[in-house]
C-alpha cells in the first residue's frame, strides 16, 4: 500500500481538527476537534511504524500512550469546562475574555471586538 | 621657624580663617570678628617678617611635588624675591585695614560673616598668587580671586545693579582668563615646566619658540584682571559692591595681580618687542581715556574706579618700557593711597548720605563733619595727583623716568616708540589726574548750600584705619632709594626733567580746575535767579539744544543722588536740586557727555557681543524646543501609537490568539519547505 | 501484487497510483468516509450530532488501523474512544446544557480566519507529504506486526517504564479531575460523585 494514502489522510484530518479548534464556539466541540487532531497523529504513527517495520514498534507503543493521554486530557478538559460553565453560565470560548485589554467585569459583554480580532489577525493569514 | 614655613603660613592663615568663618558664621556670631581680623593681621605680620628676612637679597625658592602630573609637572612651590615680599606686605596691610574698617562699616549688615570670610579667602588667594613659584598654583589663586570678586561685588544682591555688576565682573575677567590659560599652557609647553624659575631660565637661554603669541595671550588675561582697555568696563560697575570691597579688591590687590604677574614674567614679555608695543598702546589708551572718564563721573566711587584704571595703566606703561621696579613701586604706593581714598570715600558717603558729587557740592561744611576723612583724603588726593613729596610723586616719577630713558634710547629693554608713547600719555594723564583729583576735592569738601547732615562721630575703626594708611601715602616715597635694592637695582629716584614736567602738568591741571570751579560756583550762585529767565528765552535762542542737554544731565544727576546701594542706613535730608558747580563739565566741553558714559564702550560691546550672543541663544533655544524636542516627543508618541495598535490585538479571545500563532507557524513551515526545495533544486 | 508496468515513472519500488490493490481501495473508501465524517463533525450546527459524527470518524480510523494490520490499536481505539471518550463528551454536552437541535451560533466569529489557516495548512502539509512519500510503499505482507501478542511483548519488554509512568499520569489526571469538578458548596456535594464515575469509565 502506498504510504501517501494514510499520510495524506492524516494531514487532512489534522487540518480538519485545526479548523474545528479555531472555528468552534462551544468548548466541548473544541475538545472534540482536539481529539480529531490527536487521532490524525495516531494514524501517522501507526502507518509509519508499519512501513518501517520497527523492531521496537515505537509507533504503536506511542499510539497507545497517546490514546491514554488523550483520555486523561479529555477528562481534565471536561472538568475545567464544567467548572467554567458553573462559574460563568456559559462554555463559549469567545465569551471568556477576562484577559482582554480594557476588560470590563461583565462576563456577558462580548461587544463588537470580534470584528476587531478579525481585522487585526487577517494580515497574518494572508501572509 | 624657617622663612619658608612662615611664607607658607602667610596665605594659609587667611584661608583657614575664611573656612572657619564660613563654618562658624551662623552658629557662633561672636567669633566672626576675631576670625576675620586675627588671621589677616597674623598674615600681615608674617609677611613683614618674611620681607625682613628676605631683605631683597637672593630669592627664596623651594618646591615640593605632591604627585606626578604628566609631561609638565606641577609643583607646590614658593618663589619669593623682593617684589613678592613687598607686594605681600602691601596685601597683608591693606587687607588688615579693610577688615578692621569693615567691622565698623558693615556692623549692621546681616551678611557680615560671609562677607568677612570671603574677604579673608580673597586675601589668601592674592597672597597665593604673590608667593607662588608655579604658574598653575598661581592660576588657582587667580581664579579664586575672580570668584570671590563675583561674590563680593554682588554683596548687595537685592539690587539689580549689584547683580548685573557682579556678573559683568565675572564674565569680563573670565573672557580674559581663557586666553590667559591657553597662554600659560603654551608657555609651559615651550619651557617644559610651570616653575617660574625654569621658565625664566628658558627665556634667558632664548628657548622660547613663540614669545609674541604667548605674551599677547597672557596680556589678554592681565587686561581682564587689571582692568585695562578694552576689558576695563567691569571695574567702574563693580563699585556696586561695599566700599571696603572696592578698596581691597578693586584698588590694592586683585587688579594689581595682573600687573604683578607681568612683573614676575617680564622677561617673557620683553622677549617680544611687538608685545611691549601693544602693551604700551594699551596703557596709553587706558590712562588717557580713563582719566577723561574720571573727570566726568558724578559718583565718587566711579571717579575713584576710573582713577584706579588710569593708575594701573601707569604700571602697565612702566612694564611696557621694561622697568618692573618702577611698576611695582607705583603698585605699592598706589595700593596704599588708593585704599585710603576708597575707605575715605566710604566715610564721606556715610556722612553725606549720597554717592553723588553733585549733591555733595551743594552741602556746606562736609569737611568739618568728618575732619579725619577730610585730612586723609586730602593727603591721598595729593599723592594721587603726584604732588611732591607725597608717595605718588616718587612712584609716578619712577615710571616717567623709565619711559623717558627708553624714549631717548638710554635703555634698550623696549622699543623707543613704546617709551615715547608712555611718556607723552603719562604727562598728559598727570595733568588730567591732578584735574580730577582737584575736582573731587573741591566738589566734596568745598560745597556750598545747605549744611551737611550730622550723623555724629565716625567710629574709631574707620578713622583710625584712615590715619594708618595715610602714613605710607605721605612717607613711602622717601623709601625710593632703599627700594631699588629690593628690585632689579635700577634707580627709582626722580630726575629733574621729568619731575618738573610731571609736577608742572599736575599743578597746571589743578589750577585750571580750581579756576573753572571758581567760575562755575559763581555762576551757580546766580543760577537760581537767572534759571527761569534763561529757560523762558531758551526757545528763542539758537542754543536750545544746549539747554536740553543741560536739562538731561540735571535729570541724570538727580538720579545719581539716590545712593546706588543700600549701604547708607540712616536718614538724610533731601538736597535741594539745582545746577552744581562742576569744573569737569567746563574742562571737557563737548567731550563731557561721552566721557560720562565711559566713551560708550558698554553700548558698543552690547551691540557687538551681547546682542549676537542673545540672538544665537534664542536660535539655539528655538532649535532645541521646536526641532530636537519634536524628535524626542515623536519617539514618545510613536511608541504610544504602536502600543495602542498592539493593545487592540489584546481582545481576550483565545481563538484569535491561537489563529495568529498557527498562521505564523504555517507561514514558517511553508517558508522552510520552499527554502528546502530551492536549496535541493540548486 | 501487480507489477507497475503501466506507470514507469513512479514504479521503481512498487506499483503506481493507477493500479491499486484491494486493500488500497478499501483504505481509500474508508478514508473518504472518515474525512467526510470529520468535516461534518466540525461544521454541523447540532452539537449532539457533532459528537455522533465524531463516533463515525473515530470508528473509521479504527478500521484504517485494522487495514494497516495494527489490530490491537484498533480495538483499543474502539474501546477507549468510542466507548468512553464519546460518552464523556456527551455527558459534558449534557451537563453544560448544550441546546438540542440546530444552534445558530455554533461557529465563532473567528471562522474565516480558521478556514484560511486550515486550508493553507492542509495545502502545505499535503504538498509536502505527497512530495516526500509519493513512491514509498508499505509492504503489508510478512509477519504480523500489530497483533495483541506482538504489542504485548514489545509493551512489556521495551516500554515498561514509560507504561508505568503513564499510569502515574493517569492517576494524577484522575485526582485532578475530581478536585476540579468537586463543588465547594456543601449543598451540592452529591455532584462530586459523577466526576468520579466519569473517570472510572475512562480507565
Amino acid at each position: 500500500m502506498h504510504l501517501a494514502y494514510p499520510a495524506v489522510l492524516a494531514a487532512l484530518l489534522f487540518c480538519t481538527g485545526l479548523y474545528g479548534v479555531l472555528a468552534r464556539r462551544n468548548a466541548i466541540l473544541v475538545l472534540m476537534s482536539v481529539e480529531l487532531m490527536l487521532n490524525a497523529v495516531n494514524l501517522n504513527l501507526v502507518a509509519f511504524d508499519v512501513w518501517l517495520r520497527d523492531t521496537l514498534h515505537a509507533g504503536q507503543a506511542l499510539t497507545l500512550f497517546t490514546i491514554a493521554i488523550a483520555a486523561a486530557e479529555i477528562g481534565i478538559g471536561l472538568a475545567i469546562v464544567l467548572m467554567v460553565y458553573r462559574n460563568r453560565g456559559t462554555s463559549d470560548v469567545d465569551r471568556l475574555r477576562d484577559t482582554a485589554e480594557g476588560h470590563e467585569p461583565d462576563p456577558n459583554a462580548t461587544g463588537d471586538s470580534t470584528a476587531d480580532t478579525t481585522s487585526t489577525a487577517r494580515p497574518e493569514v494572508a501572509a | 621657624m624657617s622663612t619658608t614655613t612662615l611664607a607658607v603660613l602667610v596665605p594659609l592663615l587667611p584661608f583657614l580663617g575664611a573656612v572657619a568663618g564660613l563654618l562658624l558664621g551662623r552658629t557662633a556670631p561672636g567669633f566672626v570678628r576675631p576670625l576675620a581680623i586675627l588671621p589677616t593681621l597674623a598674615a600681615a605680620v608674617l609677611a613683614v617678617t618674611v620681607a625682613v628676612r628676605q631683605g631683597g637679597g637672593q630669592p627664596i625658592s623651594t618646591a615640593t611635588e605632591l604627585t606626578p602630573t604628566g609631561s609638565v609637572p606641577i609643583d607646590l612651590s614658593l618663589y619669593i624675591d623682593g617684589f613678592a615680599a613687598l607686594v605681600a606686605v602691601l596685601v597683608g596691610v591693606v587687607a588688615t585695614c579693610v577688615q578692621l574698617y569693615s567691622t565698623a562699616y558693615l556692623r549692621e549688615d546681616p551678611r557680615y560673616p560671609s562677607y568677612a570670610a570671603l574677604v579673608s579667602l580673597f586675601t589668601s588667594a592674592m597672597l597665593l598668587v604673590v608667593y607662588s613659584g608655579d604658574l598653575m598654583v598661581l592660576l588657582v589663586g587667580w581664579e579664586v580671586m575672580g570668584i570671590c570678586s563675583y561674590f563680593l561685588v554682588g554683596h548687595y544682591w537685592e539690587t539689580e545693579a549689584a547683580r548685573s555688576a557682579s556678573l559683568k565682573a565675572f564674565l569680563v575677567t573670565k573672557l580674559g582668563d581663557v586666553p590667559f590659560l591657553i597662554g600659560l599652557f603654551a608657555l609651559a609647553t615651550d619651557a617644559g615646566s610651570f616653575r617660574i624659575t625654569k621658565i625664566l631660565g628658558t627665556v634667558a637661554a632664548g628657548g622660547l619658540d613663540h614669545p609674541t603669541l604667548i605674551a599677547l595671550l597672557l596680556l589678554a588675561g592681565v587686561a581682564g584682571k587689571s582692568a585695562q582697555f578694552p576689558l576695563h568696563t567691569w571695574l567702574p560697575d563693580a563699585m556696586a559692591g561695599p566700599t571696603p570691597v572696592s578698596a581691597l579688591i578693586h584698588a590694592a590687590t586683585m587688579v594689581a595681580a595682573g600687573v604683578y604677574f607681568i612683573a614676575r614674567l617680564l622677561p617673557v614679555f620683553a622677549a617680544s618687542a611687538a608685545a611691549l608695543v601693544v602693551m604700551a598702546v594699551m596703557a596709553a589708551v587706558t590712562m588717557v581715556g580713563s582719566a577723561l572718564a574720571a573727570l566726568a563721573q558724578d559718583d565718587i566711587k566711579r571717579v575713584l574706579a576710573y582713577s584706579t584704571i588710569g593708575q594701573l595703566a601707569y604700571m602697565t606703561g612702566a612694564l611696557a618700557v621694561g622697568d618692573r621696579g618702577a611698576a611695582v613701586f607705583h603698585l605699592l604706593s598706589h595700593g596704599a593711597f588708593k585704599a585710603l581714598l576708597f575707605l575715605g570715600a566710604g566715610v564721606i558717603i556715610h556722612a553725606a548720605g549720597t554717592n553723588s558729587l553733585a549733591a555733595m557740592s551743594r552741602m556746606d561744611g562736609l569737611a568739618k563733619r568728618i575732619p579725619d576723612a577730610f585730612w586723609t583724603m586730602t593727603i591721598a588726593l595729593l599723592a594721587l595727583a603726584a604732588i611732591p613729596p607725597f608717595a605718588g610723586f616718587f612712584s609716578k616719577e619712577a615710571v616717567l623716568v623709565a619711559a623717558e630713558q627708553t624714549a631717548t634710547g638710554h635703555s634698550d629693554l623696549a622699543p623707543s616708540a613704546a617709551g615715547w608713547l608712555v611718556l607723552i600719555s603719562g604727562v598728559l594723564t598727570a595733568l588730567l589726574t591732578a584735574a580730577y583729583a582737584a575736582r573731587l576735592w573741591l566738589m566734596a569738601f568745598r560745597g556750598r548750600g545747605t549744611p551737611a547732615p550730622d550723623h555724629g562721630k565716625e567710629p574709631l575703626a574707620m578713622t583710625g584705619v584712615l590715619w594708618l594708611l595715610a602714613v605710607p601715602s605721605v612717607a613711602f616715597g622717601l623709601a625710593a632709594d632703599s627700594l631699588a635694592d629690593w628690585f632689579d637695582g635700577r634707580a627709582l629716584t626722580p630726575t629733574v626733567a621729568t619731575s618738573v614736567l610731571g609736577t608742572g602738568a599736575a599743578l597746571l591741571g589743578a589750577m585750571l580746575t580750581y579756576a573753572l570751579w571758581q567760575r562755575a560756583t559763581a555762576r551757580a550762585a546766580s543760577a537760581p535767579a537767572a534759571g527761569p529767565a534763561r529757560r523762558a528765552t531758551a526757545a528763542e535762542q539758537p542754543a536750545a539744544v544746549a539747554a536740553t542737554v543741560s536739562a538731561a544731565t540735571a535729570a541724570a544727576e538727580s538720579a545719581a543722588e539716590t545712593p546706588e546701594v543700600a549701604e547708607v542706613t540712616h536718614e538724610h535730608p533731601a538736597v535741594p536740586a539745582g545746577p552744581a558747580a562742576d569744573p569737569g563739565r567746563a574742562l571737557l566741553g563737548p567731550l563731557h557727555r561721552h566721557a560720562a558714559d565711559g566713551f560708550h564702550l558698554d553700548a558698543l560691546y552690547d551691540r557687538l557681543f551681547v546682542r549676537p550672543v542673545r540672538a544665537a541663544a534664542r536660535l539655539v533655544g528655538f532649535l532645541d524646543r521646536e526641532v530636537v524636542d519634536t524628535y524626542v516627543r515623536g519617539a514618545g508618541s510613536g511608541t504610544r501609537l504602536l502600543g495602542g495598535l498592539v493593545r487592540r490585538a489584546q481582545t481576550g479571545n483565545v481563538q484569535s490568539y491561537l489563529s495568529a500563532l498557527l498562521a505564523g507557524a504555517v507561514v514558517l513551515a511553508i517558508a522552510t519547505a520552499v527554502l528546502a526545495n530551492v536549496n535541493a533544486g540548486s | 501484487m501487480t507489477p507497475a508496468a503501466t506507470l514507469a515513472a513512479a514504479a521503481t519500488t512498487g506499483p503506481g497510483f493507477l493500479s491499486p490493490t484491494g486493500v488500497e481501495i478499501a483504505f481509500l473508501l474508508v478514508g473518504l468516509a472518515t474525512l467526510g465524517a470529520a468535516l461534518v463533525t466540525v461544521t454541523t450546527r447540532q452539537l449532539v450530532h457533532a459528537a455522533l459524527w465524531l463516533v463515525v470518524t473515530l470508528g473509521g480510523i479504527a478500521v484504517e488501523y485494522l487495514l494497516l494490520t495494527a489490530e490491537f490499536i484498533a480495538w483499543v481505539q474502539v474501546l477507549i474512544y468510542l466507548g468512553s471518550v464519546i460518552v464523556l463528551l456527551l455527558f459534558g454536552l449534557m451537563l453544560t446544557k448544550a441546546p438540542i437541535g440546530r444552534s445558530p451560533d455554533a461557529d465563532s466569529g473567528n471562522r474565516p480566519i480558521a478556514l484560511g489557516v486550515a486550508v493553507v495548512a492542509a495545502v502545505a502539509l499535503v504538498w509536502v507529504v505527497v512530495d516526500a512519500f509519493r513512491t514509498t510503499w508499505i509492504d503489508l505482507d510478512g509477519p504480523v506486526q500489530g497483533s495483541t501478542k506482538v504489542s504485548g511483548e514489545i509493551l512489556f519488554q521495551h516500554w515498561v517504564l514509560p507504561f508505568e509512568a503513564l499510569s502515574v499520569l493517569l492517576l494524577a489526571a484522575l485526582i485532578g479531575a475530581i478536585v476540579l469538578s468537586r463543588r465547594n458548596d456543601p449543598a451540592d456535594a452529591g455532584d462530586a460523585g459523577d466526576a468520579d464515575a466519569r473517570d472510572k469509565g475512562k480507565r
